[in-house]
């Protein structure tokens, strides 16, 4: 009768519940079900392929001095131009002060590195300048890549959209444009092949 | 009274399941005797079983007799270039995988001009098929088409003609092993079943006799025909056609299900995990209905 | 809500009272999952009803996640199959879970509802709750088939094609019905893309009605209460146990133990319950040796194969799971469980026995002496429903009743009662 009686009623919190072998089956059971999360969170971060393709590697041995080539890298379109001597000139003489964007934003350098020419390229390759070339106003891609283009007041590249000029090393210098092109991280595998990403 | 009825349905039952049992089995063997079983042996394999695990060396080798016997007339169109350096496969050395890739040619993006041409291959890519297309290869093997090759380890499986009354144990068996190469078993019985026809069998034109192949009939020609020493292989392995059976088995299988080394070590921790809780919850099961029973 | 008990939820907090006052959710799970009188003596059999709930919610959520890679194109989907298999992260296991997943879903349904007819669940005042059971049955076969087409290979694309083919056995009762169901299952002049597209969004939308007939189900049984071995009602409070901890518990450990045997096949033998050809892209123009279904759906295959005619055999198939409705009618028998029912519960194995055997055949070809016994177990299979089930309930003489649950569980001397009618539901 007290066994039947006290199965009737839970509210006291029998010693049962409490007990220590079932706090701990509890427990250990949870723990597994909470590790059996990771895999559903998991799976939705890039893939084996996707991540194949982080990063690309581009022959630059057919772009003469003067041409530019676009490639597509991470899905973005990414500029590169073999500059011409009066393209760097032009673009090494500008004091940073005058420009409306004075970073760098190169993605290998820290945020406050100044917009230098020398800080938008690599060390000996300096003829080579290599842009996400995606307009930091709102996204279009500026013309200037082909011989036929227009490359703006500046020289360099010129977004139709909304009128942003940038300059011979792919700065911001008129329009609407808050920052400079992006200039991703890369490297010089070989003299004639880059590494993107 | 109860007892008598309940003896009598009990007896009458068991009768009437005996001669179902016995009729069915007399039935089942007059079918299958009518059937052909082709006998094919199970190999030992590295992979296999709860502790399975791939032999880098066997699936570097398997690779190589892919290459230089196979890929003339089988694509892989699954297998990429940066998988042969996984971990978990035949694990080449990234640099040299690269190289490898570099010889290949792979259809290039359209060019300004809307000309499609070729580049070198990189490691996110496949490798290219022997073949453009269908037709190119049906037309350059007398009209069969050679099957692409990165999941035929497990698109084949052996039938061993088990008689119903050992299905039960056949399986249980089965499962308890973690017994998943019947393809890899049935590929190499059928690269090593080449043979001369029997006498009164009219071989089909173009068709080669294989002991294991369905209908004995296959369109395809013994790989090996050119014997030992086909291969040259880098290591120490004897250079015979029955390791490079095996090591391309050993490759297809990889090749078929690449993940088999994370999903067993896998699977050993959590049926372990699994085994503590449960012994846990059983014991915490009985503490709470102790009082009930 | 009807319920047999009076709730005893006392909220102590003041978000828990302040939510009492307004949606009283958490009074409903109190009384109805933690309170909830359940009979004692119940046995693992009764565990499987958490199991099938569990492995819904496992079948759903990896479901979803495939569903982010999947790409329902005839084109596309076996590529997309592989891509999960080799590219997506744990794409391997989700895919494994899944598939494994539908069989153990299948496995824990048969126990569920061979125990319901073994233990009498479906007599009164059971009634309602077994036929939503066999809606759930029925919705769950159609997710099964619609779900195997979706990686199109050789399988999926000729179990389709026969499959959606057999609807135009109508054909023989209206001229060109028959034609026009099938070019409108499948959007075309054969099984294609379309047909694929058509089974992804079907597949996706029929789980979340087997959810809402699940809830109709629980809420079927919690009226009436759960069926126990000795097929008594509860009538005092020592025939009954509260759910949480007691059942809750019980279903833990079961669900334990079998997620080990679904943990087994998922990570050493996930081929195992399939078939080698489902790994060859689909081919219109070529058919395989042996086309079979899923282990789940052999006895049917074996049933619809047994009868020479293309339309019976088709009636045969689908009769043979909607009889499954009128078990509570075509039972005479005045004691629900078994257990006390001398002659039937033989009758009872044999029919498992016919079933397994009508499995086996199905995935035999249709020749020969194979075509004879599926034709044997099958008429033993409707006679079951149809002659014996009625027959023997009135003829036979049932084994003494316990007096109670508590009796039952505890044991105790006297005179055993008579035959017990099914009761009424009772209020307690």
């Amino acid at each position: 009768m007290q066994r039947e009686a006290s199965l009737a009623s839970h509210s006291a919190g029998e010693p049962d519940r409490r007990d220590f072998i079932v706090i701990a089956a509890q427990a250990f059971a949870g723990v597994g079900a909470a590790i059996a999360l990771w895999p559903f969170i998991h799976q939705m971060n890039p893939d084996a392929s996707t991540q194949a393709l982080a990063s690309i590697e581009v022959d630059l041995s057919s772009i003469k001095e003067g041409q530019a080539i676009t490639v597509s890298w991470r899905g973005k379109p990414v500029f590169i131009r073999n500059r011409t001597p009066e393209e760097i000139k032009q673009a090494v003489e500008i004091k940073v002060a005058e420009l409306s964007d004075n970073s760098a934003r190169n993605d290998a350098l820290p945020e406050k590195a100044p917009a230098l020419d020398t800080n938008r390229t690599i060390k000996g390759h300096e003829n080579w300048l290599v842009l996400v070339g995606i307009c930091t106003h709102l996204g279009c891609i500026p013309k200037g890549q082909s011989l036929s283009d227009s490359r703006g007041d500046y020289g360099g590249w010129f977004c139709p959209c909304h009128g942003s000029h940038y300059d011979t090393a792919g700065r911001i210098r008129k329009g609407p444009a808050p920052r400079n092109l992006e200039v991703p991280v890369y490297e010089f595998v070989s003299d004639t092949k880059i590494k993107i990403g | 009274m109860i007892y008598a009825i309940r003896a009598r349905t009990a007896a009458g039952a068991a009768l009437l399941a005996a001669t179902i049992v016995a009729g069915f089995g007399v039935a089942w063997a007059a079918e299958e005797a009518g059937h052909e079983v082709v006998h094919i042996d199970r190999q030992h394999w590295s992979f296999a079983g709860l502790f399975g695990k791939f032999d880098d060396a066997q699936l570097q080798r398997g690779f190589k007799v892919y290459t230089e016997v196979c890929a003339r007339c089988h694509s892989v169109k699954r297998l990429h270039f940066r998988n042969l350096a996984q971990p978990g496969g035949p694990a080449f050395p990234e640099a040299a995988v690269k190289s490898l890739a570099a010889t290949y040619q792979v259809e290039d993006a359209p060019d300004e001009q809307g000309k499609v041409g070729k580049r070198p291959a990189i490691l996110a890519d496949a490798l290219p098929p022997p073949f453009p297309n269908e037709q190119a290869a049906r037309y350059a093997t007398n009209g069969a088409l050679p099957p692409d090759l990165s999941l035929v380890a497990r698109a084949r499986g052996i039938d061993a003609g088990t008689p119903f009354y050992r299905v039960p144990d056949t399986m249980v068996r089965d499962v308890l092993s973690a017994y998943q190469e019947g393809g890899a078993d049935y590929i190499y019985a059928y690269l090593l079943g080449y043979q001369e026809p029997p006498p009164n069998l009219k071989m089909a034109d173009f068709m080669n006799y294989n002991r294991v192949f369905p209908g004995h009939q296959t369109a395809m020609t013994n790989p090996f025909i050119a014997g030992d020493g086909l291969v040259k292989y880098d290591d120490d392995t004897p250079a015979t056609v029955d390791n490079y059976a095996r090591d391309v088995v050993a490759f297809l299988s990889w090749m078929a299900d690449p993940t088999l080394e994370d999903r067993k070590r896998l699977g050993l921790l959590v049926i372990g995990y699994l085994l503590i809780t449960a012994v846990l919850l059983g014991f915490a099961k009985r503490r709470i209905w102790r009082d009930v029973h | 809500m009807a319920t047999h008990h009076d709730s005893t939820y006392q909220p102590t907090t003041r978000l828990a009272k302040w939510i009492d006052e307004r949606l009283p959710l958490p009074r409903m799970m109190h009384a109805q999952f933690v309170d909830f009188p359940t009979p004692r003596n119940i046995n693992y059999l009764w565990t499987t009803g958490g199991l099938l709930t569990f492995f819904l919610v496992v079948q759903i959520a990896t479901g979803i996640v495939l569903a982010m890679h999947f790409v329902p194109s005839a084109a596309d989907a076996f590529d997309s199959v592989e891509h999960i298999r080799r590219d997506v992260n744990y794409g391997w296991l989700m895919r494994n879970m899944h598939a494994v997943g539908a069989s153990m879903f299948f496995i824990a349904v048969y126990i569920h509802v061979a125990r319901g007819l073994y233990y009498g669940s479906y007599k009164a005042p059971r009634e309602v709750l077994w036929m939503i059971g066999v809606v759930i049955l029925l919705l769950m076969m159609a997710t099964a088939f619609t779900g195997y087409s979706l990686p199109w290979g050789q399988m999926s694309f000729w179990a389709v094609t026969v499959i959606t083919n057999l609807f135009s056995s109508l054909d023989s009762v209206v001229p060109g019905l028959g034609t026009r169901i099938v070019q409108w299952l499948w959007g075309g002049y054969a099984v294609s893309g379309a047909t694929l597209t058509r089974f992804y969004s079907l597949h996706y939308l029929l789980p979340f009605a087997i959810a809402g007939a699940v809830g109709l189900h629980i809420w079927a049984l919690h009226v009436v209460g759960q069926n126990n071995p000795t097929g008594l009602e509860i009538r005092t409070a020592s025939d009954s146990v509260p759910m949480s901890p007691h059942a809750v518990m019980k279903d833990a450990f079961a669900l334990s133990v079998f997620v080990m045997l679904f943990a087994w096949f998922v990570f050493y033998v996930p081929d195992y319950l399939g078939h080698p050809d489902n790994y060859i892209e689909a081919n219109p123009l070529s058919t395989p040796p042996h086309i079979v279904p899923e282990w789940y759906f052999l006895p049917y295959y074996a049933i619809l194969r047994a009868i020479p005619n293309k339309l019976l055999g088709v009636i045969a198939m689908f009769s043979s799971i909607l009889i499954l409705i009128f078990a509570p009618w075509l039972d005479t028998s005045r004691v629900r469980s078994s257990k006390y029912r001398p002659i039937y519960k033989w009758f009872f194995w044999l029919f498992v026995i016919s079933v397994v055997a009508l499995g086996y055949l199905g995935s035999k070809p249709p020749e020969g002496a194979y075509v004879y016994w599926a034709r044997v177990f099958t008429a033993y299979y409707f006679l079951h429903f149809l002659v014996i089930m009625p027959i023997v309930g009135v003829i036979e003489s049932p084994t003494p009743l316990p007096r109670s649950i508590t009796e039952s569980v505890l044991g105790g001397g006297g005179q055993p009662v008579r035959v017990d009618a099914p009761a009424a539901p009772e209020r307690r």
